[in-house]
């Protein structure tokens, strides 16, 4: 089964076969939601009516409402944008820090610690906005009930997705950025050092640099991570919903290919984010 | 510089303190402590064990509880199955260009968010889809077709949102193979299944154990899927816990079952860590 051992050649055909199919599998349901978000009917399915770019352009004149002027759906692509730019750089700047305290420094407990940061990776999605709803909003309650206090910050809305989201996504943050650190020789920097510069600016001249394409990528991921993610968010949002549980919501009403629509938009703007950071990537360890 | 060092361990160890009691530990204990209270009148709490007691008696509760895990165990699999043939190919077989570009092709899928793979999963198997189109067009039906709404069609949406998963640590574990080993094995007189079973598999197992714990997690948590391409009867336990607290605002019954489902999840991955003698952080870090 590797290449120097022979292989019959209906053994090859078979599997090729099973490759084209795997990736047709792959490809097919992105591929046929792409399409008929250009298809002239009102309903995204057969037969093909020809094509259109309505339901990305239309203004609403023609009894047909464009994603671009969707007012709702444009609001909650705000909302999404200004959850994942809060997530991206808090999850960021807690993974540089991380990273650094669990390659570079010793400690009593580390190892029990370094468990603790993978914690947030088997704990499903759900369970983590529900566990951050019950603390946050509980207290709220609790403040609002005893003291007459309102923490409007801790009821469901986008300060509690931001925290929801931040708990999980700051545990692959680090883990993409401390990848980078382990590869680190730390006597570029001990050199740097012996030519007389301080720790800080030790960090900023040399370690940060290093470091950058892997805090471009974890940027990256946590931005479409934070853009996409259903579970946690459902849990925790209030009345500015994000995209994805606007595009849900209007999916329960029923299908338009108005949403069709949004998720091509959805996909090419992931697509370009991942080959931008992927070029940037390539042409840096080059 | 003995200072500098502890300072600096101090301005790094908070945040990270910060970060998993505040978002993560404080949260679950508070969930945990939750799941116990009973709302005795509308001010007045006692501690006490209603919340899993409904759970055991409600058929409805632990029946689906058991579904979701077993479905979810069922998923892994099927994931692993399918996956195991193309990771091997992208990591021993494919050459240059091509071994990149197919590992692309595998990424691809995952730009595309949850709702929109289930969304054109939908699109493809509901009765005015396009398999159904398609099937008719051929033929071979006479009328729609409904294909969407079943267990079958959950599971094909649950696999191809597993597949990223598990194709990336076999393709990373596979790589780091030695041809020579499964060489040694067919000179020593193995056939295909004996080499499989006696130095292919082993030497995955790191990435076989860590695609499987992160598939199993993301489908017994998965939400979406299951809420959309289920049917009337197939119900998923997060679409349980999501009624308790958004629809029925039962906080209490809502963490008892949150807390019902963390303790399967981790005891799946501890069982399956056990068994396959590996440790979280060699799997996950």
């Amino acid at each position: 089964m590797i290449r120097s051992v022979p292989r019959s050649r209906w053994f090859n055909g078979l599997y090729l076969a099973y490759l084209v199919a795997f990736f047709l599998y792959l490809a097919l349901p992105l591929l046929v939601t792409a399409a008929f978000a250009f298809n002239d009917a009102p309903f995204p399915s057969l037969p093909w009516k020809g094509a259109t770019l309505d339901w990305f352009i239309a203004d609403g004149s023609d009894e047909r409402t464009g994603f671009f002027h969707d007012d709702s759906l444009l609001a909650a692509l705000w909302v999404s944008a200004k959850i994942a730019f809060w997530v991206t750089l808090i999850s960021v700047a807690l993974g540089c820090g991380n990273a650094v305290l669990f390659e570079r420094l010793d400690f009593r407990g580390k190892e029990i610690l370094y468990l603790l940061l993978l914690l947030p990776l088997v704990i499903p999605g759900v369970i983590l906005g529900v566990s951050i709803l019950v603390f946050y909003s509980g207290m709220a309650n609790e403040a609002s009930r005893a003291w007459a206090v309102e923490l409007d910050l801790f009821r469901p809305g986008t300060p509690l997705v931001v925290m929801g989201q931040v708990s999980f996504i700051t545990t692959l943050s680090t883990l993409v950025i401390a990848a980078r650190l382990r590869k680190f020789d730390p006597q570029l920097e001990e050199a740097a050092l012996n030519l007389g510069a301080t720790p800080v600016i030790a960090w900023f001249t040399v370690t940060l640099p290093w470091l950058l394409p892997a805090i471009l990528g974890a940027a990256a991921m946590a931005f479409l991570m934070s853009f996409e993610n259903f579970n946690t968010t459902v849990m925790l949002t209030g009345s500015d919903t994000p995209l994805t549980v606007a595009l849900f919501n209007r999916l329960r009403e029923g299908s338009t290919p108005v949403l069709n629509a949004a998720a091509l938009v959805l996909m090419v703007a992931s697509a370009l984010l991942a080959a931008l950071v992927m070029r940037r990537g390539s042409g840096n360890s080059a | 510089m003995r200072s500098t060092s502890r300072l600096s361990l101090w301005l790094l160890l908070t945040p990270f303190a910060l970060w998993i009691l505040l978002l993560v530990l404080l949260p679950h204990v508070q969930m945990l402590r939750v799941s116990f209270q009973v709302r005795e009148s509308w001010d007045t709490l006692a501690f006490g064990v209603d919340q899993y007691r409904n759970f055991f008696t409600e058929s409805y509760y632990w029946r689906t509880f058991l579904r979701t895990g077993v479905m979810s165990l069922f998923t892994t699999l099927i994931t692993l199955l399918i996956a195991f043939p193309v990771a091997w190919y992208i990591a021993r077989l494919a050459r240059g260009r091509a071994k990149g570009w197919l590992f692309l092709a595998c990424l691809v899928p995952f730009w595309a968010s949850e709702l929109v793979r289930t969304y054109g999963w939908m699109i493809l198997l509901r009765e005015s889809g396009l398999f159904s189109a398609g099937l008719q067009a051929l033929g071979w039906v006479d009328g729609p077709v409904e294909m969407l709404y079943n267990d079958a069609a959950v599971i094909i949406g649950l696999v191809y949102n597993g597949l990223l998963f598990m194709v990336v640590p076999l393709v990373t574990t596979l790589e780091g193979m030695d041809d020579n080993l499964v060489e040694a094995g067919y000179d020593l007189g193995g056939g295909h299944a004996t080499v499989m079973r006696e130095i292919v598999v082993p030497w995955a197992m790191p990435g076989i154990v860590s695609g499987c714990i992160v598939v199993f997690m993301l489908t017994l948590g998965s939400y979406l899927t299951p809420i959309l391409m289920g049917g009337k009867d197939s119900a998923w336990f997060t679409g349980q816990i999501f009624t308790q607290f958004i629809t029925r605002f039962n906080w209490e019954q809502g963490a008892a079952l949150g807390v019902l489902l963390l303790v399967l999840s981790s005891l799946i991955v501890w069982l399956g860590l056990k068994l396959t003698g590996q440790s979280l952080r060699k799997v996950m870090g």
